[in-house]
């Protein structure tokens, strides 16, 4: 019998403050070490933390984003566990009553194997707190030693908890994809992986179809989409195998590592999940009020599933090509700004183009979208001169790539390459009947109902143009003079 | 519900065992010896007593309390207040280098 997968995330979002959570110190990635842990950072002793207000402001705007139940009342909590890089020994957090509710997230799930369609899925959100994050430990600074750096002490945090609702690792990385493209389309994290903005706990466990969930292991800190793929199809199989070799799973937490694509327990100290938590004496209760959350909500952006909609209902675009143009916020700016250039009725000349040609250029490249080397000015002058006929496709991607390459506008590289496209009937008129004199066998074969033959007149008579013939009055003509 | 604390269901026990002590003192990273413990227990379970006593009280009706003061957070402008003072902070540090706090090693 098959095997059925369950997995939930808990992904912590660093936001996107100028300071602390608690403190008014920088939160500046980067800098020298120790240079933004304040007398809060370090907790020296009688310091009191104050709330920053856009962190809160953040937390609410997640909760709007993906319609959650944003708390009036919410409470922080001590989570007590002794390590070095918390000085404290406490981590400031949420626990019964956190700052966001139940919510949901729609994701587009790609299917990593086989011809599988991709497919749309709600993915539920359990709830979202606010807190602090902990130092770095620095290994190997001295012998014997540890070195640590407080500069990212109380840098606040969002955790966003799902349901396990994912059941492969094809939509546990289309969730955290989605995720990820939400909190930075609303501004609220940049999303930077490499430097630990966003960091993903994945909880999974196997169960035959039908009974209860199994034991769950907890995969910590992972920080690309890839390497979360790879840690949760290991896994996965490791699971099965243990299960039905005969043993049994325990619930641990475990690391993933990259270089061999092993998933391994870390050594876990039998107390590690005593955290006894208790209601922070330091803080009050944070209380939001309707006005505030109506003051947040007039900052949202039109979020991603509106835009997706109205591409469809106004543009005509597929659920596909829409939900392509809005997995990230810049992609569909570029798109908004490339339509406005070129009008509505050829949007979807705009959506083919960027799905098709700009995004296959910048996989190539490893470059995203913000990094595209085209702009949206210039590519929307490009387009501009396919949707008048002034050039034909095929001269639209050499244009496309003068412009990748070299910069410019489409008009000068149209101009300076000889691009424009033969629109003038005369012109055309003219190649066709050069290529019928030159070929008056063929003509003749043609007209005695080898229609095949078409293919070598537009072939050639294409070439006879030096590919500058507008291709459909080149066909029209063709048909017509051809028929005799 | 309130889940907080694991001994709040020794409050219906009403007193603590000798290893209920030995794991909160190693939570706490306190060393204690023999006498200390019975000394902790008896206290910890005077304690335990005392919120015994508060659980009898009727509470039906009337909201969760979070702090002892029925105020809220006030909230502070995201702006940077603190000024790097590495240099004061790192005087009094037991060991320091190239700007880190240098502790027993930690493994994982």
């Amino acid at each position: 019998m098959e095997w059925e997968i369950v997995i939930g995330l808990e992904v912590h979002t660093q936001l996107s403050t100028n300071t602390k959570i608690f403190s008014g110190a920088s939160t500046a990635f980067g800098s020298e070490p120790n240079t933004q842990a304040d007398a809060v950072s370090i907790a020296l002793p009688g310091v009191l933390p104050v709330l920053n207000k856009g962190a809160v402001e953040r937390a609410i705007k997640f909760g709007l984003a993906v319609g959650a139940y944003i708390a009036p009342r919410s409470v922080f909590a001590r989570k007590n566990y002794f390590y070095p890089d918390l000085p404290k020994g406490y981590q400031i957090s949420q626990m019964d009553l956190p700052v966001v509710g139940a919510g949901a997230l729609t994701i587009q799930v790609e299917p990593l194997s086989g011809n599988a369609k991709p497919y749309e899925k709600v993915v539920r959100i359990t709830r979202a707190h606010l807190e602090e994050d902990a130092g770095k430990s620095v290994h190997g600074a001295s012998q014997g030693l540890t070195g640590i750096d407080l500069n990212r002490a109380g840098t606040p945090l969002l955790e966003i908890v799902s349901e396990p609702d994912m059941s492969s690792a094809a939509e546990a990385v289309a969730y955290a994809k989605a995720l990820h493209s939400m909190v930075r389309w609303i501004g609220i994290c940049d999303g930077n992986m490499q430097e630990g903005s966003f960091r993903c706990d994945v909880n999974v466990s196997v169960r035959k179809p039908g009974e209860p969930l199994g034991t769950r292991r907890e995969i910590k800190n992972l920080n690309s989409f890839k390497f979360m793929q790879q840690a949760i199809d290991y896994e996965v199989q490791w699971q099965i195998d243990t299960l039905e070799n005969g043993g049994k799973v325990q619930q641990a937490t475990i690391l993933f590592n990259p270089d061999t694509g092993e998933t391994r327990s870390m050594r876990s100290k039998e107390d590690a999940h005593d955290y006894r938590y208790f209601p922070d004496p330091d803080l009050l209760p944070l209380d939001i009020t309707p006005a505030m959350i109506e003051a947040v909500r007039a900052t949202l952006p039109e979020l991603p599933q509106a835009k997706s909609g109205r591409y469809t209902s106004e543009y005509g675009l597929s659920a596909y090509d829409a939900a392509s143009l809005t997995a990230s916020r810049e992609m569909a700016e570029f798109f908004d700004a490339s339509v406005s250039m070129v009008g509505a009725a050829h949007a979807k000349l705009c959506a083919n183009w960027l799905i098709g040609e700009v995004s296959a250029q910048l996989n190539r490249d490893g470059l995203d979208i913000a990094k595209c080397p085209i702009s949206a000015t210039q590519f929307g002058g490009m387009l501009a001169r396919i949707a008048d006929g002034t050039i034909s496709n095929s001269g639209a991607k050499e244009v496309f790539r003068a412009l990748w390459s070299e910069g410019g506008t489409a008009d000068a590289i149209i101009e300076a390459k000889g691009l424009k496209q033969v629109s003038d009937g005369g012109a055309i008129e003219k190649i066709v009947a050069e290529v019928m004199a030159a070929n008056a066998d063929k003509v003749a074969e043609y007209r005695g109902g080898k229609d095949k033959l078409f293919g070598f007149f537009v072939g050639a008579a294409m070439k006879a143009s030096q590919g500058k013939a507008n291709p459909v009055q080149l066909n029209e003509v063709l048909k017509q003079k051809l028929a005799g | 519900m309130i889940t907080y604390w694991p001994y709040y269901n020794k409050v219906f026990a009403m007193s603590l065992t000798t290893q209920d002590v030995q794991k909160i003192a190693r939570l706490a990273r306190l060393a204690m010896n023999q006498a200390e413990i019975e000394a902790a227990r008896a206290q910890l379970s005077g304690i335990f007593e005392l919120i015994a006593e508060m659980q009898a009280v009727d509470t039906r009706g009337i909201a969760p309390m979070s702090h002892a003061q029925e105020l809220s957070q006030q909230l502070r402008e995201d702006v940077v207040t603190e000024a790097n003072q590495r240099e004061a902070f790192q005087a009094i540090a037991p060991q320091v280098e190239g700007g880190l706090y240098l502790v027993p090693q930690v493994i994982e």
